[in-house]
């Protein structure tokens, strides 16, 4: 089955005032057609700048390697091929709703104008398409919400507009970075159910960014894990959180707090910090937090070796 | 009525000497378009019988007349829409040039805007009243060539406006959700940045009406503007300080006139200002 995307060895560097930064160190992923991929990471991981460059948003970042989507090559490509699949076949939802719809559009004209520029539908069409979108998305009265502007709505609904807008021309792939971080928890579910929906009806695939593993773990087939940059572990959902490989991924794993466990007096958490931006980085970066680190990481880069449903970058992965 | 607009609106109403500065602009403006019919006097007919006549009702010369023996109504009506329409069309000129230009520059960034912000800074640099006395000398005198000579100087603070909103702008999570849903640049200009800077656009408009009237009545002051036997408020104060001692209406009708209307469109800027900036209210 051929890859919806595929991305090889992917680099996203800054220009900083101590040399170049590498947000994102050579990654190479597959996503299949209908697959739901999980990409978790902390804070810094480069997680979001992975998915900023396949969409053609790094902004004066130098973004080196391939990314292919359905066999056509992106990088590098003219701004109106670009333009083409992005918002149609390849869309994003971003993480805070409250700011990314253009505040003096109405939702019906944000919406149609994707159509317009996307499907060459008159406008009048366009604003029938939206409106059944926001049917689809369980938003209550559509007809009366596209005439509203979106300060008129709550955040949980304009999340559901993005998530409308990234749906309209039937995309194969839609990339939501942290769809639900700034929404509060219910409404978190709420839209979580609906990315459920949405791909057991239209079949689309996701990659699902995201720093909260209970968000992930509902949703994806297989989960990549990144840490500084790269990809530690990847691995099927059920899978990590069985039997985690990666060190990294183990001691995420203890951190999460159980709701049936015994209560403690303490959260666990990581001893150490994540690298910061500029920090020269050892062979295995997590290799200081490590409690399994021997001086083969500090010397060997662990590469991602592995069969392409259970990876891991580790010299001596948990098994 | 909801929305920005309206509330703008609301605030505007609130501010009485904005509503009252509004009330008298449109008072000269109308003014000086049904003017001209209230009066059986026009611009060009020498009254030889009044003479520098003072102002009053008992000769049809409400304002007097000046040395030629023209109605002075008349000529301070028809110079007063001279000045505001060169006001209107040299603001209007700035407006769409200073916005496209100043919106591309933000937007796209990097070498293009460097080399966009250079060109401003050069043309900026360019003394305006030597610029226009060249203008002058190599094309002649015509009104034209004041509206263009004006115009190409009005609109490079526009731009350098528009380029600071659009840089900020340009951050905004909303232009970056709309390239992610494939809109082009020039799309993304126009309907995504461009309406939100209408803000400072509409109150740096209106307080660079006021400004080019100003020199535009400088530049006729001096000889350089309108010429005879047009008039516009330059000239007639230009005329009428020859006269000062002798027949200070001459002086003091457009001078007023000039004064309250650019006093006026300050105020109604300022008001404005206040009205769209959420920040203060």
């Amino acid at each position: 089955m051929p890859a919806t995307l595929c991305i090889d060895e992917l680099s996203v560097s800054f220009a900083h005032r101590t040399g170049t930064v590498e947000a994102v160190d050579g990654v190479s992923l597959r996503i299949g057609p209908a697959e739901c991929v999980g990409v978790v990471g902390e804070s810094g991981s480069g997680k979001t700048q992975l998915f900023l460059a396949v969409m053609g948003l790094a902004g004066n970042a130098r973004v080196r390697g391939s990314v292919r989507f359905e066999g056509k090559e992106l990088l590098g490509a003219t701004a109106p091929a670009i333009n083409r699949v992005r918002g149609s076949k390849l869309t994003m939802i971003f993480q805070d709703p409250m700011t990314s719809l253009t505040p003096h559009l109405r939702i019906g004209t944000q919406l149609a104008e994707v159509l317009v520029c996307h499907s060459g539908l008159s406008w009048a069409e366009a604003r029938d398409v939206a409106g059944r979108m926001l049917e689809r998305v369980r938003i209550p009265e559509p007809q009366r919400r596209l005439g509203q502007y979106p300060h008129e709505l709550s955040g949980g609904m304009r999340q559901r507009v993005m998530l409308a807008m990234s749906l309209l021309c039937g995309p194969a792939l839609v990339i939501a970075d942290e769809p639900t971080t700034a929404l509060d928890v219910t409404i978190q579910a709420q839209i979580i159910e609906l990315l459920r929906a949405m791909r057991g009806e239209a079949g689309t695939a996701l990659a699902l960014i995201s720093h909260d593993l209970a968000v992930v773990a509902g949703l994806a087939d297989r989960i990549l894990v990144m840490y500084a940059g790269r990809i530690v572990e990847n691995a099927v959902a059920a899978e990590l959180f069985r039997q985690p490989r990666h060190p990294y991924t183990a001691e995420l794993l203890k951190c999460v707090p159980s709701l049936s466990g015994p209560r403690l007096a303490r959260l666990p958490t990581l001893a150490g910090q994540p690298p910061q931006p500029g920090d020269a980085l050892q062979a295995c970066p997590f290799a200081p937090r490590c409690p399994r680190a021997a001086d083969r990481c500090r010397t060997e880069r662990p590469l991602l070796t592995g069969a392409s449903t259970s990876q891991v970058a580790c010299h001596f992965p948990l098994s | 009525m909801r929305g920005f607009a309206g509330d703008a609106i609301r605030r505007l109403r609130a501010n009485p000497a904005a509503v009252l500065a509004l009330g008298v602009i449109c008072t000269v403006v109308v003014a000086t378009l049904l003017g001209p019919w209230l009066n059986p006097n026009n611009t060009e007919t020498l009254d030889w019988l009044h003479v520098a006549a003072r102002p009053g009702l008992q000769n049809a010369h409400w304002f007097g007349t000046d040395r030629l023996g023209r109605d002075l109504y008349a000529r301070t009506l028809a110079g007063t829409r001279v000045s505001i329409a060169i006001g209107l069309v040299a603001s209007i000129l700035s407006i769409l040039v200073g916005v496209s230009y100043g919106a591309i520059s933000g937007y796209l960034g990097g070498r293009t805007d460097q080399a966009m912000m250079r060109i401003i800074e050069i043309l900026s640099g360019l003394p305006l009243i030597f610029f226009v006395i060249f203008l002058t000398v190599i094309f002649g005198r015509s009104e034209s060539l004041l509206f263009i000579s004006i115009g190409a100087v009005g609109w490079l603070t526009m731009a350098r406006i528009v380029r600071g909103q659009t840089l900020s702008i340009r951050q905004q999570d909303y232009i970056a959700a709309a390239v992610a849903s494939g809109a082009s640049s020039s799309r993304i200009i126009a309907r995504h940045v461009v309406p939100n800077v209408i803000g400072p656009v509409i109150v740096y408009a209106t307080l660079t009406v006021p400004q080019i009237i100003l020199f535009e009545s400088f530049l006729s002051f001096l000889g350089l503007g309108i010429q005879e036997p047009g008039a516009s408020l330059g000239t007639l104060i230009a005329e009428g300080v020859g006269e000062m001692e002798a027949a200070p209406w001459m002086l003091l009708v457009p001078g007023s006139f000039l004064a309250v209307l650019l006093l006026c469109l300050n105020i109604f800027g300022d008001g404005l200002r206040d009205a769209l900036d959420v920040r203060e209210g």
